[in-house]
């Protein structure tokens, strides 16, 4: 046999480490659909329990929207269950072409390529438009997708400190000898919910010629007075070059992603991209269910104001609260309590009191800076945000951190 | 060595602390397991160190065990100094 006991035990001494140090998945299974409110089966085994979900990237509420279901089911019924090919093949059909027309004109680009995941997206992006003579300055808090893809790519590669305008001046500096220069951020980073400040990136890349990518995950569809993404929300449509995004949170929540850019970049991704070489097509149900979702957000601004509504009532609620958050405007709420285990445990009590959220911990986070991101959408009604903040009242004074700042719960609970 | 381990430290300080970060970075202060350097952003330090010392570092040589405190960086250094 192949998979010998000692070959066993080492992958299995793995997963006791991974336990031991805290990092352990666990299996928690979703017995509905996506919604505010859903039924989940945890610990595995145990009774179904209806929680208010607060830890879903479902902003808009789309999820389980009845005109997406119906597109996708038309989608089913017109084009097929899949292309059993890539796109390069014969897997590209004219409802590939339509997202991705539709996704650049929304977006305000040159043209869109489709991926199967955004995670796919970043992985091939880099290495199908950069070489050796090129380098890449990235700010260091950028999604882990990034981080691989700039990894796979031959082009030297350096970090600037996070948000940090000088700090990025001085490497674009540092790099003028190459023979470009792409810089990558977020546009809302996941775990903190901050805005990359686009409009000072912009000028910056302006001034030491560089170009600019952003993942605009945690943001297309909602930031922006139209949702267009950070880019709008800065007043800087036309000065990002290439943008990466997912279907995968506000745009419906199904899966697949996009490089939407400079058209010559789209192209060289096209021709040059291993994922979008190497992979299926996106699915037809899902590329008409994405293309439902581009024309609901484009010809109604209803779900992103209320998902706006939803943030500004819930922060401040909050705040009277007495809950320590990190400041804001996106529906990425980091409830700080720095400690992982105090996350942790708050997080059970959380689940315990209906209100589905998760605690974040190193290495996830910086050391030290533990916390329970909560997620808002546009699904989310008023009585669903009172829930979840009286369970957080509750909760906080069990453990005596309510009215208390970092210092005060770093002296009672440690980092 | 303790020329250059006062320059590893200030050049820590510079490119990995903020000016409100309230970490402080001493010889023996855990840089890679602390989270105050992480694999990604390390290659800057290892640039530094290459362009500064004149030396090549190899993947395998540029370890985050190697790379964890300033000391151990200047082993690592000098071992290629001679």
């Amino acid at each position: 046999m192949a998979f010998s006991d000692s070959t066993r035990s080492l992958f299995a001494d793995e997963i006791v480490q991974i336990k031991e140090d805290g990092l352990f998945k666990e299996k928690r299974f979703i017995c509905s659909e996506q919604d505010a409110e859903i039924e989940v089966e945890y610990p595995e085994g145990a009774p179904h329990m209806k929680v208010l979900n607060f830890c879903a990237n479902n902003y808009l509420g789309l999820s389980s929207h009845p005109d997406v279901i119906k597109a996708a089911h038309e989608g089913l019924d017109t084009r097929g269950y899949g292309m059993s090919s890539v796109r390069f093949i014969c897997g590209t059909q004219d409802i590939h072409r339509e997202l991705q027309d539709k996704v650049s004109t929304f977006l305000g680009t040159e043209d869109t390529l489709l991926f199967p995941s955004c995670m796919d997206a970043n992985s091939g992006v880099f290495e199908a438009i950069l070489g050796q003579e090129d380098v890449i300055i990235a700010d260091r808090l950028i999604h882990a997708s990034l981080v691989d893809g700039i990894r796979l790519c031959s082009a030297e590669y350096d970090t600037f400190k996070h948000m940090n305008m000088k700090h990025l001046k001085k490497k674009l500096e540092l790099h003028q000898d190459k023979r470009t220069r792409l810089v990558v951020t977020d546009g809302v980073f996941s775990m903190d919910g901050d805005l990359a400040p686009l409009d000072e990136m912009v000028d910056l890349c302006n001034q030491y010629d560089a170009m600019l990518l952003v993942d605009d995950s945690h943001a297309s569809g909602f930031i922006g007075k139209t949702g267009r993404g950070t880019h709008e929300h800065f007043g800087v449509i036309d000065g990002i070059d290439i943008i990466t995004t997912t279907f995968g949170k506000g745009l419906g929540g199904a899966s697949g992603g996009c490089v939407s850019g400079r058209s010559e970049l789209i192209e060289l991704c096209r021709q040059k991209a291993r994922p979008y070489l190497f992979s299926n097509s996106l699915a037809p149900p899902i590329v008409n269910g994405s293309i439902k979702v581009i024309d609901l957000i484009s010809s109604s601004t209803e779900r992103r104001d209320k998902l706006e509504w939803n943030t500004k009532y819930f922060r401040e609620k909050m705040e009277e609260a007495g809950l320590d958050m990190r400041p804001g405007e996106t529906p990425i709420v980091p409830v700080m309590l720095y400690n992982a285990k105090l996350a942790n445990d708050m997080a059970r009590d959380m689940y315990a009191e209906g209100i589905y959220v998760i605690g974040f911990c190193f290495p996830v986070v910086p050391a030290g800076k533990a916390r329970i991101r909560v997620q808002l959408s546009a699904a989310h009604e008023k009585e669903h945000l009172d829930k979840c903040v009286r369970a957080f009242r509750k909760i906080g004074e069990k453990y005596g951190i309510l009215g208390l700042g970092k210092n005060e719960i770093i002296d009672k609970y440690g980092r | 060595m303790d020329e250059m381990k006062k320059t590893v430290l200030e050049y820590i300080a510079d490119e990995y602390l903020d000016e409100d970060d309230e970490d402080e970075v001493s010889y023996d202060s855990p840089l890679i397991s602390s989270g105050i350097v992480d694999s990604f952003s390390m290659v800057s330090l290892k640039r530094f160190l290459e362009t500064k010392y004149s030396i090549k570092l190899s993947d395998e040589e540029a370890t985050p065990e190697a790379f964890d405190t300033v000391n151990s960086i200047c082993t690592l250094v000098n071992k290629h100094l001679g």
